[in-house]
């Protein structure tokens, strides 16, 4: 048995020690908004987030990830600025990679309140989009900065 | 699941509950109007294609027979009907559509999502499909309120009386309206009267997708649901030696090993123990049937087959004559290798197959073909066989083909269990039906004026026709010449825009066994490259502007010269640029679109590294339903069109795909992505497509501006900084 902490709920998942985390949190957890990409770390479409950083989940394990604080995509609440500059700048095509790119988008701007342009490509260049979304990738982030100064939130 | 319907209980559904279904079937007449009542009462008259039904309820179920992968389908669709119809935005409910012949793309003859097909091939038959409701609707009430028509108007789900100011709306008059005939040519609107077309609505399905609870093929989930990892041949025509089936039962929850075409499955309770099961199967696969084929080998053979006669696909006029006659010739070799689709979602398919019913869950293109492959392998009669499109994670043409259909039916059918397919990134790669590599060359002709009078153009490419299984007759694939050559009628509307007074085309196909498949329109970018890296280079030899060469060239064309002169407009064209900077113009047509480049790019000349800045393109698609869609659409398939130019080319090895995973198959990343300008010129031109077009000029654009920047021509895709330095060399 492995116990996980995942948007905010404890979960006993009985998996062998080297399974992989982003299956458990697909097949077990049934969070099916975290994706399989490329399985080797480098696409970014599962990425979560884990203890205020964004992780690749498939290249850990579920035993790795024992005691973190997890977030995904769905943990993420509905108004975050990331996700309603996602829908405000209709970044999404397919929508596949989404949901890592903006676990990836919300783990910068928790670290940067205004990041630069080559601060936003050098944080989001590690996120592979084959729809190539990447100019409103910019745009959304962009207005996300802009929500969360316009309400005065907390980074 | 909750949108995911089959086609029997869409149609039962339809026509049970009471209220007005509005349908269009495709007869030898062209498309007739019916409504629910008529098809229930002859159902063996006619095939029909349901579009949408208005219920009591005052909700109209728009059903969309295209897969949404990220173009807005899902979205654009509705809007064609919602506006004709005048229904308010906020009554729709909007549906994914099963696979049925009622939803087959009447330009396509098949429920298929290529082409860039869906808006243009849907738009009138929705348009009028909307209409005709409007118009009973607004009869029904005027029957009601015993006024004339005239004195009616709708307006946004409701019917109001121009008299009293009374109000009925659409659900309070659905029944009525469904008793009475339907119009078959009902008056449309006027653009002025658009309400949702041509203005920037949202699209439907970026919610659930920024939400994470957006259903694809790899998310569907099923009680008892069992996974399957397949061992693949590492090389084309290789057969398994071996495999030790044993060892793999004897990992706990592995159910069965079950040998498919394209592979050997282990299925499995859960994915890590299928996984364990594959490995375990040890399988030894034989050396296939050209064990020393590599990349360098691939490119060789392509270059070599140009030394063939080839099959002659079109003559006009007497090219030896027209050469002998020309006060310069010119002549260069082009090429293109292979990329790989690369969809973010891996190839996926889910299937149920019980003892008298089949269930697909799969995010595919083509749901005729998917739905006939099914039937063929479950064994079941067509009717209990459902076809469940998911959301797409990408398309590009790789989904149209139904090999994870045929492997989960046969795995599920097989293990009397619900099974999913999945494939790890490098199977999904090395199992790719390929954008097909493509050797050009080309010699042509300038008169003393400086005008092209000859073009003698040879091509050699694989078969993509005989990848779906048919063999091309007399050597001529019409697949691969899109965008050179294509035949009267044809949905794809691919003839080169120029028209050379004389002209010859000659196709050579490829005995290699790489399976080839469209990608991202299909051979259109390819042969724009060729074609348009060629213009500019018989520009520079005729010594005049490459912009005004092309213009010289298209004198009857139109469209294809406005977009050329609006892209000029907008990218300051003939201004200067720094040192290291430089501009290239391309244009190209098909689909019924006509789109023109401007790519600014920097060549760095000590690392050889390019690098795209800017990107206008200026656009003339007819009519357009959603703009910004439209927009993102050009924006994205600008990135595929700069991965494809700059990196991508799957290597191969022994007989078979070496190249693998992202870390050996480079894709364009945010930094690669440049600003992209997108100019709509207004038209009133027919309907054109948007899915595609966009990525068509985009490589000879970027060649043309590496050769401004620098004087070195690229003429072997992609444009690396090896080549990149050998060509300035050269230079």
């Amino acid at each position: 048995m492995i116990s996980l902490t995942v948007n905010g709920k404890s979960y006993q998942v009985d998996v062998p020690e080297d399974a992989t985390l982003l299956w458990v949190i697909r097949d077990h957890l049934k969070l099916t908004g975290t994706k399989f990409g490329c399985g080797i770390g480098v696409c970014g479409s599962c990425t979560v987030i884990m203890n205020g950083m964004a992780e690749r989940s498939c290249m850990l394990t579920a035993k790795n990830a024992e005691g973190a604080e997890i977030i995904t995509i769905e943990g993420l609440p509905e108004n975050h600025p990331v996700k309603r500059a996602w829908i405000e700048e209709q970044v999404v095509q397919c929508g596949y990679c989404q949901p890592g790119a903006i676990m990836q988008a919300a783990a910068l701007l928790d670290q940067k309140k205004r990041p630069a342009a080559k601060e936003i490509i050098d944080a989001m260049d590690n996120i592979i989009c084959r729809c190539g979304t990447y100019q409103r990738m910019k745009k959304g982030i962009e207005k996300a900065v802009f929500i969360k100064q316009k309400e005065g939130m907390s980074s | 699941m909750k949108e995911l319907m089959t086609r029997r209980e869409f149609l039962k559904g339809s026509l049970a509950v009471s209220g007005l279904t509005i349908a269009a079937c495709v007869t030898p007449f062209g498309i007739q109007l019916v409504n629910a009542a008529d098809m229930a009462a002859k159902p063996s008259e006619f095939k029909p294609s349901a579009f949408y039904h208005i219920t009591p309820d005052n909700v109209v179920t728009i059903v969309v027979p295209n897969s949404e992968m990220g173009q807005g389908v899902k979205t654009a669709l509705p809007m064609i009907i919602a506006d004709e119809l005048e229904a308010d935005w906020d009554q729709l409910k909007i549906v994914q559509a099963p696979a049925g012949e009622e939803f087959k793309n009447p330009l396509l003859h098949s429920q298929l999502t290529v082409a860039s097909a869906s808006v243009r091939g849907f738009y009138m038959p929705m348009r009028k499909a909307g209409a005709a409701g409007r118009a009973v609707l607004l009869k029904a009430a005027a029957e009601e309120w015993k006024i004339p028509v005239s004195r009616c108007r709708a307006d946004r789900g409701k019917v109001i009386n121009l008299d009293t100011q009374k109000k009925m709306t659409y659900g309070e008059l659905c029944l009525n309206a469904a008793k009475l005939p339907l119009p078959q040519d009902p008056p449309l609107k006027k653009e002025s009267e658009f309400r949702y077309m041509g203005k920037p609505k949202a699209r439907v399905d970026i919610p659930e997708k920024v939400s994470g609870k957006a259903i694809f093929g790899l998310d569907v989930d099923l009680p008892d649901l069992h996974y399957a990892v397949l061992s693949r041949p590492p090389a084309y025509g290789s057969t398994h030696q071996s495999f030790n089936a044993d060892a793999a039962m004897k990992i706990d929850g592995v159910k069965m090993v079950v040998p498919t075409p394209r592979g050997i499955a282990v299925v499995a309770k859960s994915l890590y123990a299928a996984q364990k099961g594959r490995d375990a199967l040890a399988a030894v696969w034989g050396p296939g049937s050209h064990p020393s084929m590599n990349t360098a080998l691939v490119e060789e053979s392509f270059i070599k087959d140009l030394e063939k006669p080839g099959a002659n696909v079109v003559t006009r006029g007497d090219i030896p004559k027209a050469l002998a006659d020309a006060a310069k010739s010119y002549e260069a070799t082009y090429y293109i290798p292979c990329v790989s689709h690369a969809t973010m979602e891996p190839q996926t398919c889910t299937a149920d197959v019980k003892p008298d019913q089949c269930d697909v869950f799969v995010p595919t293109q083509g749901q005729t073909l998917a739905h006939m492959v099914a039937t063929n392998i479950s064994g079941l009669p067509p009717e209990n066989v459902h076809i469940h499109t998911t959301f797409l994670g990408c398309g590009l043409g790789r989904r149209a083909r139904p090999d994870q259909v045929v492997e989960a039916v046969i795995a599920s059918k097989a293990s009397q269990k619900p099974v999913k397919v999945v494939y790890t990134r490098e199977e999904d790669i090395k199992t790719d039906f390929f954008r097909s590599a493509m050797a050009h060359r080309i010699k042509a002709g300038l008169d003393a004026k400086g005008r092209v009078i000859a073009w003698d153009h040879k091509v050699s490419s694989s078969s993509l026709k005989r990848h779906m299984g048919e063999e091309p007759k007399d050597g001529i694939d019409g697949y691969c010449l899109w965008g050179l050559f294509d035949v009267p009628q044809s949905p794809a509307k691919a003839n080169m825009t120029y028209v050379f007074p004389n002209f010859s085309l000659n196709l050579v196909l490829s005995d290699l066994p790489i399976p080839v498949a469209p990608f991202r329109s299909v051979q259109n970018a390819v042969n724009a490259f060729a074609t348009e890296s060629f213009m500019d280079e018989m520009a520079h030899l005729a010594k005049k502007d490459p912009l005004a060469f092309r213009l010289q060239h298209l004198t009857g064309n139109m469209r294809a010269k406005r977009v050329l002169e609006t892209v000029a407009k907008k990218s300051n064209w003939g201004k200067p640029l720094p040192k290291g900077r430089g501009r290239g113009i391309a244009q190209h047509s098909s689909f019924g679109t006509y789109i023109a480049q401007v790519a600014e790019v920097s060549v760095d000349e000590k690392t050889g590294v390019v690098k795209v800045l800017r990107v206008d393109a200026a656009v003339d698609c007819g009519p357009v339903i959603n703009p910004d869609p439209l927009e993102a659409q050009i924006q994205g398939a600008v990135v595929l069109g700069v991965s494809t130019t700059l990196y991508e080319e799957v290597e191969f090895a022994d007989g078979g795909p070496s190249s693998g995973n992202f870390d050996q198959y480079t894709i364009a990343t945010m930094k690669d992505a440049p600003d992209v300008r997108v100019h709509i010129v207004k038209s009133t031109e027919e309907i054109g497509g948007i899915g595609e077009p966009g990525i068509m000029p985009l490589a000879p654009a970027v060649a043309n501006a590496v050769f401004n920047a620098t004087g070195a021509r690229l003429r072997r895709m992609p444009l690396t900084p090896g080549r990149v330095l050998a060509a300035l060399k050269k230079a």
